[in-house]
């Protein structure tokens, strides 16, 4: 009697499965991301996180303008622009029947109230100066015109950042927790700790996605983050954390390896206030202690491309400067000599803990340990570094890669984290800001490169490829990281 | 008879004592020389447990990485003796009154305390490092080990030898040095041994975590914690520290088992 009992219950709980894997398979229109960091809250005009692009951006907020996936600056909220003569004045036409996730409609005083409140004096805008050219908005007759204060070849660029997404003012208060946007996916949920879930906007004004909801999990672990992309739980890792894991995944027919480029320069960064680290003989050296080889090889197992200066290697205005830095211990030992440092010096090499920073700081400080430079290595959970590191410059030395798209705008600020302070620079970036004609911005970009290179300001070593793994049949994902994104809008299962 | 847990023991603590010790004068290969080209060798007559991801040499590392935890443990151990047993003592000597109740409730907050949460908020607030672990595995020793002479010395207090020196006019002070001390130390020298095997797991354990010796110090935890992502491709480089860890704690656990049979008057009569 009991076998019978049991036998039946195998069989149904067999039928179950059979029946919830037929079903999945029929038509998949859900996808689970997996992230590396959660996001501290969800308000891409409030946050300077990446992992809050990472969700939002494309997916639930949009800007007058947007990045493609290959870093174009497409329309979005504006159809259109007309640009005055003096290039002082731009004149958007927006889309028409867009509304907020909440049901309001969208019009350009959103765009006043959006930008006014990026610019505003007590803003908590991350990246304010996007906006610091900006002179006025307004909604002359439905259309959003914004007037500059001098011209600037890189409104449209700035516009379509994350930091620049048009937000409603009603919903305001709660945008950290709950967004409302006009983008094709509406927020769902938040798991603090654990996921994030957006479903499909059916009001959407534009094309509609395809996906009808999409689930952002968050796996700090390598190992686990392995192991879930093994066993399912995760369709996609976009950025997966351990690039030793990937040829494994190249080597299983389930998973496709996409390997592409981000705006991710990795740098050893360097405090400019700390002695003997002011004195660019001893930066010298220490950047000719550096073999970029062995870094990438050691720490990313290949992936990465080496760089001379803080520029992506993708950007048709970069020069590569990687010899005016090449690995030459002897040099070095050499230029410490110069510099009075023949018996070396000491300093700490404080770490985040992506395996970049963690492997390549090993890696680094035996490097410079072999010139005479004695390394102390302290590993820091990110919270940490951003509080010792980022905002008390208590440091010597790091490894951290910047993300941002066309951040060499840094370089003028001699309040940021490395404190590098050079007039030249920041007269030539204020100009390049004001430039319109794009062979001359060109140029002044080639200059910028060279001025932080001969400068030795920070060791340059790589630029992070975007190592992702995803699903074979998953398809759409960006291949390249031109923003910090995962704009999910085309992405569709293949039969 | 007695000695079979007592001499595979004392072999395999031996065993990683040397390691430990040979070290500090020679290793096959310089730890700290990374040389990413020469990765992932399997064991050969040059690299007799092969190399790890950064072309580092396994058995160099292993021996040194036993310093660092035999160090901290070492030191651990001796923090927690060195402040436990006289609090132990003077708990006994004053059994009932007043200090006997702060020494040993003191004693059962910092007992009621995962270790492991301690140990991450001294590091958090000092910093990682040997050092801090030392002083983290140290303190949750310190309750053991005055717990234990507590327990042990008051035993012995009731004793007719040490009512003799009483009445011969000695002081608590005395009679615990002289007296009661000399006839607890098997026991402390067991749960010491037990305790430096816990303090090993500890060290591996803070390391794996990241909050114990700082690279390129070599540790067993750390060795663990870096082989974590290559499991599947170079389960070598889990499965040797893993072994080193496993086989230096069973060790210590069938020296300290070992002693006590064999430290134990009322077995040696039987021998």
């Amino acid at each position: 009697m009991k076998t019978i009992k049991l036998s039946r219950a195998l069989f149904r709980a067999g039928m179950l499965t059979m029946l919830v894997i037929g079903s999945a398979q029929a038509a998949k229109t859900d996808v689970t991301i997996g992230m590396q960091l959660e996001p501290p809250n969800l308000d891409p005009t409030g946050g300077a996180a990446a992992a809050i692009d990472e969700v939002v951006y494309a997916n639930i907020f949009e800007g007058l303008t947007r990045f493609g996936s290959d870093g174009a600056v497409l329309p979005a909220l504006a159809k259109s622009w007309e640009i005055s003569d003096d290039g002082l004045t731009y004149t958007f036409a927006l889309q028409e029947g867009v509304k907020f996730h909440d049901g309001s409609e969208f019009n350009a005083d959103d765009v006043k109230f959006s930008i006014d409140r990026a610019m505003a004096e007590d803003s908590t805008n991350a990246q304010k100066q996007l906006f610091a050219n900006i002179d006025s908005v307004e909604n002359v007759n439905g259309a959003a015109v914004i007037t500059l204060k001098a011209s600037d070849g890189n409104l449209l660029f700035n516009l379509a950042w994350g930091d620049a997404v048009i937000v409603p003012a009603e919903a305001i208060e709660t945008l950290a927790t709950s967004p409302v946007g006009t983008g094709p996916f509406k927020f769902k949920n938040w798991v603090q700790g654990d996921q994030i879930v957006i479903e499909k906007n059916p009001d959407y004004w534009g094309e509609a996605v395809k996906l009808d909801t999409a689930t952002f999990k968050f796996i700090s672990e390598p190992t686990a983050a392995f192991a879930a992309m093994m066993a399912g739980d995760v369709d996609a890792f976009p950025v997966f954390p351990a690039p030793e894991n990937l040829a494994q995944f190249e080597a299983d027919p389930r998973f496709t390896v996409v390997l592409g480029s981000t705006e991710g320069e990795t740098i050893l960064s360097t405090n400019h206030k700390q002695p003997p680290l002011d004195n660019i003989k001893v930066r010298q050296a220490i950047a000719h202690a550096i073999d970029r080889t062995a870094i990438i090889d050691g720490a990313m197992y290949g992936y990465g491309t080496p760089i001379g200066t803080h520029f992506a290697p993708h950007n048709p205005a970069y020069v590569d400067l990687t010899a005016k830095s090449e690995y030459d211990p002897e040099k070095s030992k050499a230029l410490l000599k110069e510099a009075g440092l023949e018996d070396g010096f000491s300093t700490t090499l404080k770490l985040p803990p992506p395996a970049y920073a963690r492997r390549g700081g090993e890696i680094i400080a035996a490097q410079l340990r072999a010139v005479g430079i004695d390394v102390e290595i302290s590993n820091l959970e990110w919270a940490q570094w951003l509080e010792q590191v980022f905002k008390g410059k208590d440091f010597g030395l790091t490894i951290v890669s910047h993300t941002e798209p066309m951040d060499i705008g840094i370089y003028a600020n001699p309040e940021y984290y490395f404190q590098y302070d050079n007039a030249d620079l920041q007269a030539l970036l204020a100009s390049f800001a004001e430039e319109t004609d794009s062979e001359q911005r060109t140029s002044m970009l080639q200059q910028a490169q060279n001025i932080i290179s001969d400068d030795y300001v920070n060791g340059y070593l790589f630029q992070l490829a975007k190592t992702g793994v995803a699903s074979a049949k998953l398809k759409g994902l960006w291949e390249n990281s031109p923003t910090q994104a995962n704009d999910l809008t085309g992405v569709y299962w293949e039969d | 008879m007695k000695l079979r847990s007592l001499v595979p023991g004392a072999f395999l603590v031996l065993l990683f004592f040397s390691a430990a010790l040979v070290s500090y004068v020679w290793t096959p290969f310089d730890v700290t020389l990374i040389d990413i080209k020469s990765r992932f060798q399997s064991p050969d007559a040059t690299h007799w447990l092969g190399t790890d991801h950064f072309g580092r040499d396994l058995f160099s590392m292993l021996m040194v990485g036993a310093r660092t935890s035999i160090f901290v443990a070492i030191v651990a151990v001796g923090i927690g003796m060195l402040v436990g047993v006289p609090l132990g003592l003077a708990a006994a000597a004053n059994t009932g009154n007043l200090l006997d109740e702060v020494i040993m409730r003191t004693n059962d907050m910092v007992f009621a305390f995962p270790a492991l949460l301690i140990a991450i908020l001294i590091t958090a607030s000092y910093g990682p490092g040997a050092v801090n672990a030392i002083i983290a595995i140290g303190i949750f020793n310190i309750p053991v080990f005055a717990r234990l002479s507590r327990a042990a010395a008051l035993s012995v207090w009731k004793r007719d030898f040490v009512l003799a020196a009483r009445a011969a006019g000695k002081n608590a002070l005395r009679i615990s040095l002289e007296h009661i001390l000399p006839n607890i130390t098997n026991l402390l020298i067991v749960q010491g041994t037990i305790q430096f095997s816990l303090g090993i797991l500890a060290e591996a354990g803070l390391s794996f975590v990241g909050l114990g010796a700082q690279p390129p110090i070599p540790s067993w935890g750390r060795m663990l914690s870096d082989s974590q992502t290559l499991i599947m491709t170079e389960p070598q480089l889990a499965l040797i520290p893993g072994l080193a860890i496993v086989l230096t704690v069973l060790g210590l656990n069938l020296l300290g088992d070992g002693l006590r049979d064999w430290l134990d008057p009322r077995l040696r009569r039987e021998r």
